[in-house]
């Protein structure tokens, strides 16, 4: 279960970053983030994301028309 | 380091010179991108950019001289010919359907990123010469803003990682 879960389905680039980055900011570190998106974009930005921040992509499905990412905050 | 910069921090600079609603958008999803990617962002708004930094922002796109914009319309794209871009209120009903489009679809609005990109401390430049050359005063524009010149950006750019002209 993470310890936040953040649904940015309905929003486009770059909302789901952004708001994805604001939620892990008020996390500590160890923390999770579940992100919901329905932007198919989202896949590859968050892979991105997490390598470039340094954040953790603990997992990443898609169900539907929905993808979820689960994130820990790192440092 | 100057600017803030940490030492294993990366950077970016955008010059923004255009002022419409399309040309408003690359700059500001970059910048804010960016910013969510720890980068250290700065962005020059020169020319038609400045008009990007109003208060209260009017944006408009228009169809004219436009040849590559095409809009979803019944299943399809439909192409915008020039004569009909030339067509009085073409621009303002272009404009409003843009932006209907962008709510619909669940695009950040401009007001929206420019926020976001105060939040994520991105640098914002007003050039003092656009400024002083189209007659806008500082109260036209929001607050936060630096006011200067090409040197200071080129002394951003020239440090940056990446600069990118818009």
């Amino acid at each position: 279960m993470a310890d936040l879960t953040l649904d940015t389905q309905g929003v486009s680039c770059p909302l789901p970053i952004l708001k994805a980055k604001k939620a892990l900011a008020d996390l500590e570190s160890g923390q999770t983030l579940e992100v919901l998106a329905s932007d198919p974009g989202s896949v590859k930005d968050f892979e991105a994301f997490c390598r470039t921040t340094g954040h953790r992509l603990l997992e990443q499905a898609a169900s539907g028309e929905t993808f979820r990412f689960v994130i820990e905050r790192v440092g | 380091m100057a600017d803030g910069v940490q030492a294993n921090e990366k950077s970016m600079s955008i010059i923004v010179t255009k002022g419409t609603l399309d040309w408003a958008y690359p700059p500001f999803i970059l910048a804010t991108t960016a910013a969510a990617m720890d980068v250290k962002v700065t962005m020059f708004f020169t020319f038609y950019g400045v008009s990007l930094l109003k208060k209260d922002l009017d944006l408009s796109v228009t169809t004219l001289g436009n040849s590559a914009m095409e809009m979803p319309m019944m299943g399809g794209h439909m192409k915008m010919p020039n004569i009909m871009g030339i067509m009085p209120g073409m621009t303002a009903l272009t404009s409003k359907m843009m932006k209907g489009m962008i709510k619909k679809k669940g695009v950040a609005s401009i007001e929206e990123l420019r926020e976001g990109a105060q939040l994520g401390d991105v640098r914002l430049i007003a050039c003092q010469m656009a400024m002083d050359l189209f007659e806008y005063d500082k109260t036209d524009l929001i607050d936060g803003l630096e006011f200067a010149g090409a040197a200071t950006y080129m002394e951003t750019a020239l440090k940056a990682d990446l600069n990118l002209y818009i």
